[in-house]
């Protein structure tokens, strides 16, 4: 196997104080070169005060409940530089086969409307899904699949149960199953049981999140004190009752992980936006108040355009994105105003909140998602909603905000990195994240899903819990990749692979600092609160 | 009918719309809900009202209200209209809705018998909550388009109507029949009351 280090010559990886700059280029205040070693909250997009949302940098925290797992070392692979602090792994060829053997990916494309549903259970095209995702309840009965039908599955979702029980009666846990290529793994989370079953290389921890996502969806429809009420008084209460009507939120909040890099960072991108016109929108809305109101939202899209919340309340970036789900993937609320009890489960699993959502014009993409506590506050809402969109009409502000929607993101070749075709960046003091457009080669879906795969490869690496990375560099037949991760930020490249890890790294720098000079417009740098 | 107490009544300007009063009309706010087990055609129906249009839905999420207005010859109506989720797991709090409605539309499937069972849980629900006897109640069997898939008969439907002294009407959201006459039927009694 070819395997190579790549760690000599190039001197900023092997900074002694322990981060990868150059130490003259260590500062304390927001300089026009930011390094990455310095204080968190300096790096770039860092909001200027309190971050908005809680546990910004909760990868680790929304975890954190399940016990991470010790995994193997992926088969067909080499892990050097034991130092754990850089790897630098070379797989060519190597990682052409290992792509190889995965299964196609047309077969599980779908589109959002027509769920697989009436697949046949037995059938090879149902077998070869990447990744199934089931959700049964602890008397094993079914209540969620991502293909085929529960009543199908019931038998197999009786044998899971059976396997779980197996084990913990032994006061085990068991959390996964390797074998013949697939992962199977456990998440229990009384009332409910859920198990994913995929062939991709996400590893174990990876896909425990994607399982908490899923279980935090259900929780943010029912609250979990409703689910444990309901299966403390009936042991095999058939859920898929209550949530009739819903799963095509659960369908397509799975889409989003396997495509949204957001859900895989633990952040929230922007839409870019001159900061004065952003501050303009914030303090409209900062104005546009009422009792109840804990937080305002505005989307365009799937993008934030700005977040306002009452003092001391902090939104987690899980039920943001939760709120994102239900709002993309519902179009009751084109047709007037909504008004739905929701759960955010990272909030407060026990209660409901009420969201007033709206757009602000028909045809707009423009959403409104303003979060109350008092149920009979509807008016109430309406009326700030009212209020929010007189005032910023009267401000070129709003046509400026309609501006820019014509063009929600841009184009990696403003970096000017010739090499550079695609990157991720998180703040992880603010809990945001940029990212260019897909470029040509990356647009259709299959390729969109698997550079998204390749990133969360990257960051499984970088986030594994037994021997954590600073940073990877990975070359491949069809292209190659950075990860690095440091106190204030995370990043993932991707070069045309024709680059060398050289010209990586000066890309490094020469994006840190374009990122920067753009923080204005790519973050939300001056949160505001009522 | 009793005379309606809740029902705000002002004598505004003349208000814009397809008919030229010739006198002062009269402006009345109505509150109207529409209940129903998921996937009736609530939202449709509400579609076809307000803007004559029919087109895909995916299920309501708790409520979606807006508000429409209807000028006839002498009175304009201010309808604001709760398209209510008929998912279960929302069950609880279409109270909010339906508390203080002037006109309250129950809808069913009439290609889906369950739908007409839920119906009638929805009126026994509706008489719990002592609705006043002053609220326009109407029974509305939809996707009447879909006659031949019909699981409840036109006489059934109306037989009920009649048993608990409701409106009765067949409609289709998606051909746009009856629609209109709908509207009309609750128009009628909600100016007739006061
Ligand atoms: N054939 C036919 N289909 C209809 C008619 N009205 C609605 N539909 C279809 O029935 C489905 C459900 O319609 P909705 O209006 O969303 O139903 P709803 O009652 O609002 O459902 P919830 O919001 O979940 O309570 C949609 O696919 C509509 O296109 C109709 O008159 N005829
Ligand atoms: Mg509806």
């Amino acid at each position: 196997m070819a395997v190579y280090v790549h760690n000599k010559g190039i001197p900023w990886e092997v900074q002694q104080n322990g981060t990868l700059a150059p130490v003259d280029h260590l500062r304390n205040e927001r300089s026009e070169s930011p390094t990455p070693g310095l204080v968190v909250g300096t790096e770039p997009g860092a909001g200027q005060e309190s971050a908005m949302f809680v546990h910004a940098q909760s990868f680790e925290d929304l975890t954190a409940d399940s016990e991470p797992t010790t995994e193997p070392e992926p088969e067909g692979e080499t892990v050097l530089g034991e130092s754990a602090e850089e790897e630098a792994l070379c797989l060519g060829a190597e990682q052409e086969t290992q792509e190889e053997q995965q299964p196609e990916v047309e077969v599980e494309e779908e589109r959002p409307e027509n769920r697989s549903k009436e697949e046949d259970v037995c059938s090879e095209v149902w077998r070869s899904h990447r990744k199934h995702v089931f959700v049964l309840s602890e008397a094993g009965k079914p209540i969620y699949t991502r293909y085929g039908t529960e009543e199908a599955l019931s038998s197999t979702m009786g044998v899971m149960m059976a396997l779980v029980s197996v084990v913990e009666a032994d006061k085990n846990i068991i959390r996964s199953i390797h074998a013949d290529g697939y992962k199977v793994v456990f998440l229990r989370k009384t009332p409910l049981v859920l198990v994913g079953v995929s062939q991709t290389c996400q590893s174990d921890r990876e896909l425990t999140r994607e399982l908490q996502y899923i279980y935090y969806q259900i929780v943010s429809l029912l609250t979990l004190t409703q689910l444990n009420h309901i299966f403390q008084h009936k042991q095999n209460y058939d859920l898929r009752r209550l949530l009739a009507g819903s799963e095509h939120l659960t369908d397509n909040l799975l889409r989003l992980l396997d495509r949204d890099p957001g859900l895989l960072l633990s952040a929230v991108t922007c839409l870019p936006l001159a900061s004065s016109t952003r501050d303009l929108v914030s303090s409209s809305l900062q104005a546009a108040k009422a009792k109840s109101l804990v937080f305002s939202i505005l989307l365009a899209g799937d993008r934030l355009v700005t977040l306002v919340r009452k003092k001391d309340q902090y939104l987690h970036h899980m039920d943001l994105h939760l709120l994102f789900n239900l709002v993309g993937s519902s179009s009751s609320f084109r047709e007037g105003e909504g008004w739905t009890p929701i759960c955010l489960p990272k909030f407060n699993t026990a209660g409901f909140f009420h969201a007033h959502i709206s757009y602000l014009e028909p045809a707009s993409d423009l959403c409104l998602i303003l979060v109350s506590t008092d149920r009979e506050d509807f008016f109430n809402l309406s009326d700030c909603k009212r209020r929010f969109l007189e005032r910023l009409s009267r401000r070129t502000a709003y046509q400026s905000l309609k501006e820019a929607l014509k063009c929600p993101s841009y184009s990696v070749t403003q970096v000017g990195i010739p090499e550079l075709r695609h990157f991720l960046y998180k703040s992880k003091s603010s809990g945001l994240y940029t990212s260019p457009e897909l470029p040509l080669p990356y647009q259709s879906l299959e390729e969109q899903e698997r550079l998204m795969g390749l990133y969360q490869y990257l960051h499984s690496r970088l986030h594994q819990p037994t021997r954590p990375l600073r940073s990877i560099y990975r070359c491949g037949e069809t292209e190659n990749l950075l990860a690095w991760v440091t106190s204030g930020f995370e990043l993932y490249l991707c070069f045309s692979p024709l680059g060398t890890k050289a010209m990586a790294v000066a890309a490094v720098n020469k994006l840190l600092k374009w990122i920067r000079r753009e923080e204005d417009r790519l973050f939300i740098l001056s949160p505001m609160t009522y | 009918m009793g005379k309606r107490t809740r029902m705000r009544e002002s004598t505004g300007p003349r208000s814009p719309g397809p008919t030229t009063p010739t006198r002062d009309t009269r402006t009345i706010r109505a509150k109207m809900v529409l209940l129903g087990s998921s996937g009736v055609g609530k939202s449709s129906l509400a579609l076809r009202f307000s803007k004559d249009e029919f087109k895909g839905t995916l299920p309501t999420v708790g409520c979606a209200y807006f508000t429409q207005v209807v000028c006839l010859s002498d009175v304009t109506f201010h309808f604001e209209i709760w398209d209510t989720a008929g998912q279960e797991k929302y069950h609880s709090v279409t109270p909010l809705y339906y508390r203080g409605a002037h006109a309250a539309l129950v809808v069913y499937d009439i290609s889906k018998r369950e739908s007409f069972i839920r119906a009638q849980m929805w009126l026994r629900e509706l008489e719990k909550h002592y609705i006043p006897a002053s609220t326009v109640m109407v029974l509305v069997g939809n996707k009447g388009d879909l006659s031949e898939l019909c699981q409840v008969t036109l006489q059934e439907g109306h037989s009920l109507a009649v048993d608990r002294g409701l409106l009765f009407m067949e409609t289709s959201a998606k051909s746009g029949n009856q629609v209109s006459e709908l509207m009309l039927a609750i128009d009628r009694p909600l100016e007739g009351s006061r």
